[in-house]
C-alpha cells in the first residue's frame, strides 16, 4: 500500500537546499590531502551519487557536507549559509543505522525531535523555526513509521528487527525531522539484494515525490547509477576536479537489465578502474 | 540478550537451599549448624526487635555506600569514556588499584577518617567505586561511533548526547556493576562492623552471639547478612528488568 507524503514535504512548497562546495581542500593529519581546492555545486532539488575506490574520501565528503568535520580551507555552504558545525535541517543516514539499541523504535523515531525540545528552537541544534506541537509531532513519528512500512514494529528493539528493517526506521527518524537536504553514507549496502532493491526503490519514489536535494555515497556501480541523477566520482588520490556524469536513467529501478542502465554501469566501472589507479596531483 | 530469573525458579532455589541446609544439619548434628527449623521462626521472633536494628544499621551503611560510591564514580566513568586522552593517562593506574583488595586498607581508613560510620562506608564504597567506574568507563568507550555520529546528526550537542546517549548507555553497567558488587560490599561490611561498633548484623554475629555461644541466634545473624545480601541483588536486578528491557527480549 502507497501512502502519499505529506502536503508540506510537496515539490514546490518545501524548501530544498542548494550545495555549494567552494576551493575545498581537507585532508587527515599526517596524510596527503584528499580533497584540494575542489568545487562544485548542487543545484536545488537534485540527487547525486558519490561513487569512488575506498579510501577515496567519499564519506569525508558527506561527513564535511553534513559539519561533522571543518575544511582545511574553503568552505561549504547550504542554502547560501556557511557550515561549521552541524546543521539542524540536514538530514544524515549511515550504513550502520545508528539506532538507540535500548530504546523501541517508537522511541527512536522520537529521538530526533525529542533533541530539539530538549534544546528550543536555537537555530543551532534544531531549526530557529521549528514548531513544537506534540501533536503534529506525534502525527509525523506515526506517518513516517506508515510511509516506510515499520508501523507495526515500533514497540521492538533495534535488535529484535532485521537489517532493511533496521534502516527504514534510521530512515523514519530522520525524515521526520523534516530536513531539507538528506545525505546516506552507503546506507544499503550491509542488505541482502532484494531488500536492497526493495529500499532504493523507496528512496526513488521519495525522491521524486517530494524533490528532497540528496547526496548518497556508495561503492555500488548499479546503485550510483539508480540513485543519482548525477554521479561525482571521486579518484584515489587527491581529487581537484571533479568527475561529474549527468544520468537520466536515476529512478528507473525496473529498467537495471536494459542495455543502456547496463552501458551506463559499464562506462562507470571504465571510469572507476581509471579512478583508482591515476592520480589526480 | 540475557536470561530472566523467574519467580518460580527463584522459589526452587529458595526450598533446595532449606533442604541442604536441614540435610547438613542432621548429617553435622552439632550445636555449631542448628536446623532451620529452629533458627527461622527464631529469625522472625527478633527481627522486630533487636536483630532489626543491627539489620537497619547494616543495610544503611551498605545503602550509603552504594549511593556514594556512584555519586562518584559514574560521572568519573562517563568522562573517562568520551575522553580518550583523558583516559590514555589514567587507565594504567586504574589497572593497577582495580584489582587490589580494598578490605586491606581498612586499618589506615580507621587511622585516618576516625573510627566512624563513615570511615566504614567509606571502606565499602570505595570498592565499589572502581567496580562501577570501569564498567561505565568501558560502556561509554565502547559506544560506535556512527551512533554519536548518528544521533549527532538529529543536532544533539554534548548536553543532548549526555542525555540521550551516554546515561541510558551507562545506567545498565551501573546496575550491573552494582549487583555484582554488591556480595562483596555486605562482604567486606560484615569486617568492617566486627569492631568499634554497637550495631550492625556483623557486629551482632561476632560478639554479641558467636563469642558468647549463642549458636541459634548467631544465624539470625547470618541469616539476617545473607537476607541483606540477597534482597539488595534482587532489587538492583528488579531495576535492571524494567531500566534495561533490551537486555532482556526473549
Amino acid at each position: 500500500m502507497k501512502v502519499p507524503l505529506p502536503p508540506n514535504f510537496s515539490q514546490n512548497d518545501r524548501p530544498a537546499a542548494v550545495i555549494e562546495i567552494q576551493n575545498l581542500t581537507f585532508g587527515y593529519g599526517g596524510r596527503s590531502f584528499l580533497f584540494d581546492d575542489f568545487s562544485f555545486r548542487i543545484k536545488r532539488g537534485e540527487s547525486w551519487t558519490v561513487i569512488g575506490p575506498s579510501g577515496c574520501g567519499k564519506t569525508t565528503l558527506l561527513y564535511l557536507v553534513a559539519g561533522l568535520h571543518k575544511p582545511l580551507r574553503g568552505e561549504i555552504r547550504i542554502g547560501g549559509e556557511k557550515i561549521v558545525r552541524a546543521r539542524p535541517s540536514t538530514g544524515l543516514v549511515l550504513q550502520d543505522h545508528g539506532l538507540l539499541p535500548w530504546a523501541t523504535i517508537l522511541e527512536n523515531t522520537r529521538l530526533g525531535l525529542k533533541i530539539r525540545k530538549f534544546y528550543g528552537p536555537d537555530g543551532k541544534h534544531s531549526p530557529a523555526n521549528a514548531l513544537g506541537d506534540a501533536m503534529g509531532d506525534e502525527k509525523r513519528v506515526d506517518y513516517w513509521l506508515h510511509w516506510l512500512g515499520i508501523e507495526q514494529l515500533q514497540g521492538m528493539y533495534p535488535a529484535q528487527l532485521s537489517r532493511g528493517q533496521r534502516q527504514r526506521a534510521a530512515i523514519a527518524r530522520t525524515l521526520v525531522l523534516e530536513p531539507d537536504l538528506l545525505l546516506m553514507d552507503e546506507p544499503f549496502s550491509a542488505l541482502d539484494a532484494p531488500i536492497r532493491e526493495e529500499l532504493q526503490k523507496v528512496m526513488n519514489r521519495f525522491h521524486l515525490e517530494s524533490g528532497l536535494t540528496s547526496l548518497t555515497v556508495t561503492h555500488d556501480i548499479e546503485e550510483a547509477v539508480m540513485l543519482g541523477e548525477k554521479i561525482l566520482l571521486l579518484g584515489n588520490s587527491c581529487n581537484r576536479e571533479p568527475q561529474i556524469i549527468d544520468n537520466h536513467l536515476s529512478g528507473e529501478i525496473d529498467k537495471r537489465t536494459d542495455p543502456e542502465f547496463l552501458e551506463r554501469c559499464g562506462v562507470l566501472r571504465a571510469l572507476l578502474a581509471r579512478c583508482t589507479t591515476r592520480a589526480h596531483c | 540478550m540475557k536470561k530472566k530469573a523467574t519467580l518460580l525458579s527463584t522459589l526452587i532455589g529458595i526450598v533446595m537451599f532449606f533442604c541442604l541446609w536441614q540435610l547438613a544439619a542432621m548429617l553435622i548434628n552439632r550445636p555449631i549448624l542448628p536446623s532451620p527449623i529452629v533458627v527461622v521462626p527464631l529469625f522472625f521472633a527478633h527481627i522486630t526487635g533487636e536483630l532489626g536494628l543491627h539489620f537497619l544499621a547494616s543495610a544503611g551503611r551498605v545503602l550509603a555506600a552504594v549511593f556514594l560510591a556512584t555519586l562518584f564514580a559514574a560521572p568519573l566513568g562517563l568522562a573517562l569514556g568520551q575522553m580518550p586522552q583523558l583516559d590514555r593517562i589514567l587507565s594504567p593506574l586504574i589497572a593497577i588499584i582495580y584489582p587490589i583488595p580494598k578490605i586491606i586498607f581498612l586499618p589506615v581508613i580507621y587511622v585516618l577518617m576516625g573510627i566512624s560510620d563513615f570511615s566504614k562506608i567509606t571502606l565499602i564504597a570505595i570498592i565499589i567505586f572502581f567496580q562501577i567506574l570501569v564498567v561505565v568507563r568501558d560502556e561509554a568507550s565502547g559506544l560506535k561511533k556512527e551512533l554519536i555520529l548518528s544521533v549527532k546528526s538529529l543536532g544533539a550537542g554534548r548536553r543532548a548526547l549526555f542525555r540521550y546517549v551516554y546515561l541510558p548507555a551507562s545506567l545498565p553497567a551501573v546496575l550491573t556493576a552494582l549487583r555484582i558488587s554488591v556480595g562483596t560490599a555486605v562482604a567486606v561490611l560484615f569486617i568492617a562492623e566486627q569492631s568499634l561498633t554497637s550495631y550492625g548484623l556483623g557486629y551482632y554475629i561476632v560478639i554479641e552471639t558467636y563469642q558468647v555461644l549463642l549458636y541459634p541466634e548467631m544465624y539470625t545473624g547470618i541469616m539476617g547478612m545473607g537476607l541483606l545480601g540477597v534482597m539488595l541483588y534482587f532489587a538492583i536486578y528488579a531495576i535492571e528488568l524494567k531500566v534495561s528491557k533490551h537486555l532482556f527480549i526473549e
